[in-house]
């Protein structure tokens, strides 16, 4: 006893004095704490290269290739024609559609029930009906209809197909007419070509899809980097210290949070500007009510990401789980098939997916010019959203190692 | 001393006002039983050693101290506040440096410190760290990645990061294994500066020769303490005298065959030419008859901690082994 006596000094601190110092209270030390995460966080991002990469990568490659397919014109669809006039002029314009190479002329039928199980069945995206006295109406100046019957479940691919159709009523005819018939060649075109939409009345158009983009591009990426945050510390076997620093749950999630609101800012802007340089979206509504929705957004998914992380055990456990959320906002979110089109349910399940809300916002403010007063609800429900996922991960957010 | 009770040997502080005392701390994992039952009591400014294998409930006992890990059971304080319900106000004044480098690796030397001290609330802490660097001589490698450095360096930049808001209590577990012996003696010696500052350190090694340099320590064995006190204390607690046995090798192997079968109790250890022999004290003069008998040349000498953990552990699980068969 002696011996550990003499070598241990006198107690130069008093314990009650240990309970009080320490730690600011307040708004200054949450700042300052938070502070400390911030940095922290962002110089972990820019050391890692793949990720850096990624964010400019994956919006860039995701616009190419959906960009690509929505300028895609898709050549050689099949197309049937009902032809009750197997006159000249009728003639003469399905010459000219099939050398736009738009359509494979397939076939000639004769009755309209033939046409509809073609069409049905799909061995034919379109029906072209040339009414019985086309040519005689032509050369009367009558402006007969011709309707061309398309199959818009694929919107993206008729749709092209369709304008195409609309230009060659104006061109088509002039050999034909020339003699007689020169007068019809002025004014109006000869003759009128309707379009019936079948399946997809509300024909969703390739503009539609690049705002699309830029939901799903920040879904994907946002959630997968904060998927990982509080697992990663974990697997690394840091998280031990930072629960053992005065950090509190929640200056832990803004923290690994905000340095992500950049980078889902930098994505937005290179989308964006991708989008309306390189496929033409227009931006009819406020830009900067779309970029704060776009921030709110952008928040949204990283709370959600976070709320993953701190529920998933591992990386591979992060990541399966951000993929099944992922997914149905692909699929349920109406960018890939028209909300308004979707069953009761997944309606549903689809206004619990931030995507569909960030949908309506984005294609309304660029396509439709939607003001505040539009989106407001759309907002309201991102908000909520974003509030019960942070609730949620900051109450999940394991204090301890148990 | 003989008879451990189950829940460990006590551990009383020598001092009116210990920094930290908790009584009974249990934890299991699933199964597993880590810590079962362990009372510690540490003094301002005072080292205090956590001996014991690996396994035996070190590194899940200091979680428990910090907040890290919920005790099954226990109670106690430290720095004046429960263990259990103000965990959080606990971990504001304490410095924990964990078993496995817990810094992060893709963040250099100043970067991590930083972050510990803004964490922290330090005010200037840029300026505190520029000083810690400096202090620690780890100024050629305060733009190197934490990752990069090599062991020695890593324990220093993780004891300077746990130490940056001077805590009231330091723990540090295993921090010199896998360090060589000039750092391991360099570590040591910062911990004692640290301690004569006034800080309490709570430090955990399986390396005995380190319990020389503790102030008192505890000694893990599967969950609970076996023996707590200066090591002197230890010994003397533990009732063993020891002796020297020297002369031919032939001999002292005949010799050492015979200590074994006759006294169950004894250890007989080679040191270099010498014989080795621990016994309880009560079985010391057979054991000198023995040696006198085969014309070994006998001494007294002081038994090594060695001895006394082996003999602490047969106790144990003699104890253990009678409880089962009771139940
Ligand atoms: N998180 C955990 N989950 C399950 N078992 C654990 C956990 N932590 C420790 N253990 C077990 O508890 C026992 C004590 O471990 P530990 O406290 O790490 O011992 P030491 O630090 O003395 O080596 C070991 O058997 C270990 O396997
Ligand atoms: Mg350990």
């Amino acid at each position: 006893m002696s011996r550990t006596n003499a070598a241990r000094p006198e107690a130069p601190r008093e314990i009650s004095i240990m309970g009080k110092g320490g730690r600011m209270p307040g708004l200054r030390a949450f700042l300052l704490c938070l502070h400390a995460m911030v940095v922290k966080e962002f110089l972990q991002l820019l050391r890692d290269r793949v990720t850096l990469a990624l964010i400019v990568m994956i919006p860039l490659m995701e616009l190419v290739l959906f960009g690509y397919a929505i300028n895609m014109n898709p050549r050689h669809l099949p197309l049937a024609v009902l032809s009750a006039d197997n006159s000249p002029a009728g003639r003469a314009f399905v010459q000219a559609l099939a050398n736009t190479r738009y359509f494979d002329i397939r076939r000639l039928v004769r009755s309209e029930e033939e046409a509809e199980t073609l069409i049905r069945s799909g061995k034919a995206q379109f029906i072209l009906q040339i009414p019985p006295g086309f040519t005689r109406d032509v050369y009367r100046g009558l402006r007969p209809k011709l309707l061309l019957l398309a199959d818009a479940t694929d919107p993206v691919a008729t749709g092209s197909a369709v304008s195409a159709v609309s230009q060659l009523a104006i061109r088509t005819l002039g050999h034909e007419l020339a003699g007689p018939g020169r007068h019809l060649l002025a004014g109006e075109p000869p003759f009128q070509v309707v379009v019936h939409q079948r399946y997809n009345p509300a024909q969703e158009t390739a503009i539609n899809v690049v705002p699309g983009i830029v939901g799903i591009i920040l879904t994907m990426t946002l959630l997968i980097f904060t998927a990982m945050a509080v697992t990663r510390e974990v697997e690394r076997g840091t998280m031990e210290y930072l629960l053992a620093t005065p950090l509190t749950p929640v200056e832990i999630m803004l923290g690994k949070i905000a340095p992500y609101i950049i980078v889902g800012f930098v994505q937005m802007v290179i989308v964006l500007t991708a989008g309306h340089v390189l496929f033409g979206v227009p931006v009819v509504g406020s830009l900067a009510l779309l970029v704060a929705l776009t921030m709110l957004f952008i928040v949204t998914n990283l709370a959600l990401g976070y709320t993953i992380s701190t529920l998933a055990r591992t990386q591979l456990q992060a990541m399966q789980m951000a993929f099944f959320i992922m997914l149905p906002s692909i699929l349920m979110s109406g960018f890939v098939f028209p909300f308004a089109g979707m069953p009761g349910w997944a309606r549903f399940l689809g206004e619990f997916l931030p995507l569909t809300h960030y949908l309506r916002i984005i294609r309304g403010i660029l396509l439709k010019g939607a003001s505040w007063a539009d989106v407001r609800a759309e907002a309201l429900a991102l908000a909520v959203i974003m509030l019960t996922v942070m609730i949620v991960a900051v109450h999940r957010f394991r204090r301890t190692l148990d | 001393m003989n008879d451990i009770p189950a829940e460990g040997a006590a551990c009383p502080a020598p001092c009116a006002k210990p920094v930290l005392d908790v009584r009974r701390l249990r934890k299991s994992f699933g199964a597993r039983k880590a810590v079962r039952g362990v009372d510690i009591a540490v003094c301002p400014g005072e080292i205090f050693g956590f001996l014991g294998p690996n396994g035996s409930g070190k590194t899940t006992t200091m979680r428990m101290l910090c907040g890290l890990l919920t005790p099954d059971g226990g109670e106690g304080h430290a720095l004046g506040h429960d263990i259990i319900r103000e965990s959080r106000h606990i971990r504001l004044h304490v410095g924990y440096m964990t078993q496995h480098f817990s810094l992060y690796a893709d963040l250099t030397v100043r970067e991590n410190l930083l972050f510990a001290a803004r964490v922290h609330g330090l005010p200037r802490p840029a300026r505190k760290v520029e000083q810690t660097i400096h202090e620690l001589g780890l100024g050629a490698y305060a733009d190197e990645l934490a990752g990069h450095l090599s062991g020695g360096w890593k324990q220093r930049l993780a004891l300077a990061a746990s130490t940056l808001h001077d805590p009231h209590l330091l723990l540090l577990d295993e921090p010199t294994s896998g360090v060589d012996p000039a750092a391991r003696r360099r570590f040591w010696d910062d911990i004692h500066a640290l301690a004569r500052r006034g800080m309490t350190v709570l430090v955990s090694t399986h390396y005995m020769d380190e319990a020389e340099r503790c102030h008192r320590l505890a000694w893990f064995y599967e969950g609970r303490i076996l023996a707590c006190g200066g090591v002197d204390d230890i010994i003397t607690g533990s009732g063993l005298v020891a002796l020297e046995a020297a002369g031919e090798p032939e001999t002292l192997t005949v010799l050492q065959r015979t200590v074994q079968a006759a006294l169950p109790a004894a250890q007989c250890t080679w040191m270099g030419e010498k014989l080795h022999i621990s016994v309880p004290k009560e079985l010391r003069d057979r054991a000198e008859c023995l040696c006198r008998e085969y014309g070994a040349e006998c001494a007294t000498t002081r038994p090594r901690m060695e001895d006394v953990f082996i003999h602490l552990v047969r106790i144990q699980d003699h104890a253990a082994e009678k409880a089962e068969a009771a139940s």
